[in-house]
């Protein structure tokens, strides 16, 4: 059967993980490489890298850094951060990254999801979308979630699949760095109305969030960093715990 | 043992040689007729588009000299399509190894791609599974399945069973990512290596 996921994320600046609440006060948590292996022998599903100070300078070193990360990972990984190019992909996957997320770039030139999809196909482009409430509705955000656009957070999912985005993270800023939960009814919306699957990100704080995210929020996966990062969940315990409740869970 | 990982438009074989790498074993990257045809054993990886690589094994003549490898060969995800007779996938004529058409996965509710960890179940005789309990994760990406047929040597099931691995004389095929299944991955590829 097919499994949910737990995926940790890490969030890179200048080659170290780091991790805000509410993308502000960063604070050091490691070394990724190290933390990422870690994550796979304790029974992490995936791994996401976010480079979350993107910066042309920074490219080499992230390259270097995913390279590092697939000889010693042996699970998925995604990259994420300041991609906008067919390039940037594919010097990214030529390292050894599964896959790639893009965000503010799609929202953009969304041109540029039918360019990666067509170029390295669906299953390695995943098109990570950053929403928030305001005024009574969910709005894509971009640039770590700082500027506002026009787009509503279904509409957009909805266009970013039809133009061959092969997963959609889902981040709620509203939930993220709460650890109040994932926000389950947007993620149920948006997963209903999908044929591609959500990872939900935002809000973790307890196992019973991530139990909530895949009953409630109909997410094909869970995504945090924090909580991991600071032992306050252990994976193979939190899986353990939603196997225990019945969701299909890989555990060895 | 000289190991022939074959070379071609297909994305993301980087992280097969790092598998390798872990394994501890050396490889050669190579669309080279001769070093593919003198290597002890030959991996035939890929993530991608069915058309265009057969476009490519045709302009580099590979196409004609996959199928008549003596070797064992280990066929993974676009790789093992590529082995079968044809696929939806752009209706692609593929290599006809095993004599299967590639369909593509069509739910009303399931999602699709099929992605993530499921679990497979091994049919018959299959020597890559080794040591491995039945229902053992692996790691999942496709729109498209070769269907259970003859050559079946494990099943998954999404939508449907389909064929998580076939076999037929020195060829060895998984539509998984034995190379970033963990630590099952790991022991499929090893045992690949043993044969």
């Amino acid at each position: 059967m097919l499994t949910k996921r737990i995926i940790p994320c890490l969030d890179i600046k200048e080659g170290r993980t780091v991790k805000g609440t509410n993308f502000i006060d960063l604070r050091d948590a490691g070394d990724p490489v190290e933390l990422g292996a870690l994550y796979a022998e304790q029974g992490a599903d995936e791994l996401v890298f976010l480079d979350i100070t993107a910066t042309v300078d920074n490219r080499k070193t992230l390259v270097n850094l995913v390279r590092e990360v697939a000889r010693h990972v042996n699970i998925p990984f995604t990259v994420g951060g300041g991609i906008s190019s067919i390039e940037d992909v594919s010097a990214l996957l030529n390292a050894g990254a599964d896959k790639v997320s893009i965000n503010s770039s799609a929202v953009r030139r969304p041109q540029l999801v039918d360019e990666l999809a067509m170029q390295f196909g669906s299953q390695c482009i995943i098109v990570a979308i950053d929403t928030r409430f305001v005024g009574g509705k969910n709005w894509v955000h971009t640039h770590g979630g700082r500027k506002i656009t026009e787009i509503q957070t279904l509409a957009w999912a909805k266009e970013v699949e039809s133009r061959g985005a092969g997963e959609i993270l889902l981040t709620s800023m509203d939930a993220d760095g709460t650890k109040a939960g994932f926000a389950n009814e947007l993620t149920s919306q948006i997963s209903l109305q999908s044929s591609i699957p959500i990872i939900a990100s935002g809000g973790a704080g307890t196992m019973e969030h991530f139990y909530e995210v895949f009953t409630e929020g109909k997410a094909d996966a869970g995504l945090a960093a924090s909580i991991f990062h600071f032992k306050e969940i252990e994976i193979i315990e939190l899986k353990k715990y939603l196997a225990n409740k019945g969701i299909p869970m890989r555990i060895y | 043992m000289e190991i022939a990982i074959i070379k071609y438009n297909a994305g993301n074989v980087q992280s097969v040689m790092y598998a390798m790498d872990r394994i501890g074993v050396k490889y050669t990257w190579t669309d080279d007729e001769k070093v593919i045809e003198s290597a002890d054993k030959v991996i035939f990886p890929g993530v991608g588009e069915a058309s265009t690589a057969m476009a490519y094994l045709r302009e580099k003549g590979l196409d004609q000299l996959i199928p008549k490898l003596q070797q064992p060969v280990l066929a993974t995800c676009i790789g093992m399509q590529l082995l079968c007779r044809d696929s939806e996938e752009n209706n692609t004529t593929c290599m006809g190894v095993f004599d299967v058409s590639v369909k593509r996965f069509i739910s009303p509710d399931l999602k699709i791609p099929h992605v993530g960890w499921n679990s497979i179940q091994a049919y018959g005789e299959n020597p890559l599974m080794e040591g491995l309990k039945n229902d053992e994760y692996v790691y999942f990406v496709h729109s498209f399945y070769a269907p259970i047929n003859p050559y079946t040597s494990a099943a998954c099931a999404y939508v449907q069973p389909f064929s998580a691995m076939m076999q037929k004389d020195n060829f060895y095929a998984a539509q998984f990512h034995a190379e970033i299944s963990g630590l099952v991955g790991q022991k499929i590829i090893q045992n690949f290596l043993a044969l």
